[in-house]
């Protein structure tokens, strides 16, 4: 067994008890939540005999450890209940909602490093120059302006003034239908399926909320590059590099651009798992089908279920992630690099 | 944020740079579509199952028949509305009432057909009434308003002929098997689909209609959108003119109105006072602004608090009310009035109608010192955070006033999934703003639940002996019997002089429509698609 696959292993390890954590820590959060679910879903015109019907078949009468047994068993065959609010398994609910959160924040945080990385490393590079302001100005901007907001301006400049922009109405125009599921990912999927024409129309529904993601997400990203890359040039290795003679462009690109990388990715994952839970805002606006605006409905009306599943599925998300950045890390990390 | 607030705050961004695809031109009117926008979602095909919210009732109207329907009425304002004085036949032919009054008999259409082409028979009813009598919550509150308890009531007697037993004789009962409730399923296909677990086929008919009505639910998507198809072979009325309807889930206010004014939706459902009193009169869009019936926005005092407990305190909370700047604050002038009444003696029935109290401080401060609170008191005002469009600017309207009489009250915010329980079941908010408006449209169903102690929407812990009484007794009589309408009136001038509701306005149903007719308003305020025409 190789060191990194030990490493893998160890990392996968670490991960249970955490989850376990977070079953129990969401079980017991979502139970104090205020409110009580069976009066709200017993609708405007119930009497106590219907509450406590609502409240029997929820399972809400039985004592908070028996509820919990319950959830376990029910948790080990990957069953996670059912939501109330929208009536459907919130298995179900999740895998349709899931890619949809991530299509968009994958979008936004490619549109958003094709941008970042650049500037930021132009910024560094060229400190103190023209760049390095306009860095400094896009960045600040983004930041400062809440995405519903950016969100509500780009709609209304580029869809209701320029009519650009298709109609804000979530992932497909209703002129299309949505593409037989292989990823999940629309425009993937109609690619696949070989249908261009609503390849094209999930793509042109993606680009303003991505837009408005990416703007936020620009700040986090080109400030690390352009402090990591100043970092690594002001290092004794890249004035070893430049004693050497070597040229600007690998001095640059190669020595000091992969060891500013590390910081970067590190960022990147945060920046990655804050978006799929802070989009919220965005998928309200662009009638986003995702993740994060489930959670916030399901949270209001306390359902139970939906909340513990979207807690869960964004725990074992975030265990694979910090995974997945480890791996990357030593990846790209020149001293972990076996020789 | 509003959206005027974005159109002020709105700079130009370097537009141009981005290489944007052009939408297709959503000429979605012109092929008989219709598409329409709501707020909020559908969460069940299935009126019956607990915890179907109230957007889904839309799929009940337009996938599912009833006995009976309603009348349509054409507004003052030219708009249409359903007419509850008229109840017109849908899966019934006919009914009548035997002489004796202990039974209901209705004749069937025998041409009825559910989409499947099977015959609709006393049976379907049968089985649909029971099933509403009997998985609890929502529509068995529902169908015992109209006296319909048990499933002995019911009874299949041949194909095509439908007996109730009456419990008592009322004249709510037939009206409430016009509401979207009382539906009725295909039996054949849902017992196919039930199991011994599952003798009701919830699951089922959760995902799946098993109906007759005007339209197919041709696909759900919960969370973004609902497709509608006519059913070409409806035999329960004319068939639509529209062959498909899109509801189509938009959250956001902001973008559901840049759709409605780009003219990509046809239809915007429920739109807010602000948005609809900003539009009207806009070219190209009609807004329907509906009062709705049977509905009051109330200031309620809670008798469990000391101070409340003496009905001259209520009065001068009363008499307090900055009605005029609420109604144009917080309703934006949508609705109607329910303030400044001339009299305190109701002339007619009519419910709701304007309380006897407008603006004065001073009439409220010497009905406070006559109660011995010249100094006033403090008191919570609670409101509910997701009804906070209204709520809100009422209370601080409110609070101001109440200031002036030397009330101190504190404004406490409360969320929504606490609000019901608090307001409505625990009826522990000293003073609070609440919202009740009755399906059926008659006075005594308001009173029913509005004023009898103990009943869910009377969070005043209210009670009167007298309204106890008039109350019960007037509930199922016809409105034209003789003692009908001296009652409700002096049920009326009794809850105007004892105020445990205070009237502020009438709220109003708004919707904007865009290159198509036949918005009709229903007391369900839920989407009725089956006179779209496009």
């Amino acid at each position: 067994m190789g060191p990194r696959t030990k490493l893998v292993l160890y990392r996968t390890l670490q991960a249970l008890p955490a989850l376990v954590g977070v079953v129990i820590v969401s079980f017991i959060l979502t139970r104090m939540l205020p409110g009580d679910p069976a009066a709200y879903f017993a609708g405007p015109a119930a009497t106590e005999a219907s509450i406590a019907e609502i409240r029997a078949t929820m399972g809400l009468d039985r004592s908070l450890p028996v509820q919990f047994l319950h959830y376990v068993q029910d948790l080990v065959v990957g069953d996670l209940g059912n939501s109330l609010s929208t009536g459907q398994p919130v298995v179900e609910e999740l895998t349709r909602r899931l890619p949809a959160s991530l299509e968009l924040t994958l979008t936004a945080l490619l549109l958003s490093c094709a941008i970042a990385l650049p500037l930021g490393i132009a910024a560094a590079v060229h400190q103190g120059s023209w760049i390095d302001h306009a860095c400094r100005g896009l960045v600040t901007a983004g930041v400062s302006l809440p995405t519903f907001f950016t969100g509500i301006v780009l709609v209304y400049v580029f869809y209701y003034l320029l009519g650009w922009a298709p109609s804000p109405l979530g992932r497909l125009d209703f002129v299309y239908l949505s593409p037989p599921e292989v990823t999940g990912f629309y425009v993937i999927d109609a690619l696949l399926d070989g249908d261009v024409e609503t390849a094209r129309g999930a793509l042109s529904q993606l680009v303003l909320p991505a837009t408005t993601l990416a703007l936020f997400t620009l700040a986090p990203l080109a400030r690390m590059a352009r402090a990591a890359m100043l970092q690594a040039l002001s290092s004794d290795y890249v004035r070893t590099a430049r004693a050497a003679g070597l040229g600007e462009g690998q001095v640059v690109l190669g020595y000091a651009f992969q060891n500013a990388m590390l910081p970067v990715v590190t960022t990147l994952g945060m920046v990655f798992s804050f978006m799929l839970g802070a989009n919220v805002l965005v998928e309200k606006v662009f009638s986003w089908p995702g993740i994060g605006s489930y959670a916030v409905e399901a949270l209001v009306v306390s359902d139970y279920a939906a909340v513990q599943g979207f807690v869960l599925a964004m725990a074992i998300l975030f265990v694979l992630l910090n995974l997945a950045i480890d791996i990357i890390y030593t990846l790209v990390d020149p001293r972990t690099r076996e020789g | 944020m509003r959206r005027r607030d974005f159109l002020k705050g709105a700079a130009v961004l370097g537009a141009g740079s981005l290489p944007f695809i052009r939408s297709l031109p959503a000429a979605a009117a012109s092929n008989g579509t219709v598409v329409v926008a709501m707020g909020q979602t559908i969460n069940s095909l299935d009126i019956h199952r607990s915890g179907t919210n109230r957007p889904s009732y839309q799929v009940a109207v337009n996938a599912y028949d009833r006995l009976v329907s309603f009348g349509t009425k054409t507004l003052p304002d030219g708009s249409l509305s359903y007419d509850y004085s008229v109840i017109e036949p849908e899966i019934a032919e006919s009914w009548e009432t035997t002489e004796d009054g202990s039974a209901i008999i209705f004749k069937l259409r025998r041409d009825g057909k559910f989409w499947d082409g099977s015959p609709i028979t006393a049976e379907d009813v049968k089985w649909s009434f029971d099933r509403a009598v009997t998985l609890g919550g929502f529509p068995t509150v529902q169908m015992k308003a109209g006296s319909l308890e048990k499933p002995e009531q019911f009874e299949a007697v041949d194909e095509f002929t439908f007996k109730i037993h009456t419990i008592r004789p009322s004249k709510l009962t037939v009206p409430d098997l016009a509401v979207p409730v009382a539906i009725v399923i295909n039996s054949k296909l849902a017992k196919a689909n039930a199991t011994t677990d599952d003798p009701w086929a919830t699951e089922y008919l959760h995902k799946t209609p098993a109906g007759s009505g005007a339209f197919k639910v041709a696909r759900w998507e919960p969370g973004q959108q609902l497709v509608y198809e006519r059913n070409d072979a409806w035999t329960s009325g004319p068939v639509p003119e529209v062959k498909r309807v899109i509801v189509r889930e938009v959250p956001s206010q902001a973008t559901r109105r840049a759709l409605f004014e780009r003219g990509d939706i046809q239809v915007s459902f429920d739109i807010p006072n602000k948005d609809a009193k900003e539009l009207s009169g806009t070219d190209g869009m009609t807004i329907h602004s509906t009062p709705i019936e049977n509905a009051i926005y109330c200031l309620c005092p809670n008798l469990t608090f000391e101070p409340f407990k003496d009905k001259k305190v209520r009065q001068a909370i009363a008499w307090s009310v900055p009605y005029a700047d609420i109604f144009q604050t917080a309703a934006y002038e949508r609705g109607v009035p329910m303030w400044g009444g001339s009299s305190a003696t109701p002339a007619d029935i009519a419910w709701p109608q304007p309380f006897p109290y407008s603006t004065d401080l001073d009439k409220a401060k010497a009905l406070l010192e006559e109660a011995g609170y010249k100094d006033g008191f403090e008191v919570p005002l609670s409101i509910a955070l997701d009804q906070s469009d209204w709520m809100e600017p009422t209370a601080l309207l409110v609070q101001e006033n109440l200031a002036k009489i030397n009330i101190k009250a504190t404004i406490e915010k409360i969320p929504g999934a606490n609000w019901r329980t608090a307001s409505l079941v625990e009826k522990r908010l000293p003073l609070h703003l609440e919202t009740f408006g009755g399906w059926l449209n008659y006075p005594c169903y308001y009173f029913f639940w509005a004023y009898l102690e103990g009943h869910l929407f009377n969070s005043s812990n209210y009670r009167n002996e007298e309204i106890e009484t008039l109350t019960n007794e007037t509930l199922h009589i016809p409105v034209d019997h003789p003692d009908y309408a001296p009652k409700i009136k002096r049920m009326i001038e009794i809850v105007w002089d004892e105020v445990p509701r205070i009237a502020l306005f009438q709220p109003a149903l708004n919707v904007g429509t865009r290159d198509m007719s036949g918005y009709e308003y229903w007391f369900h305020r839920q989407l009725d698609a089956r006179g779209f025409e496009a």
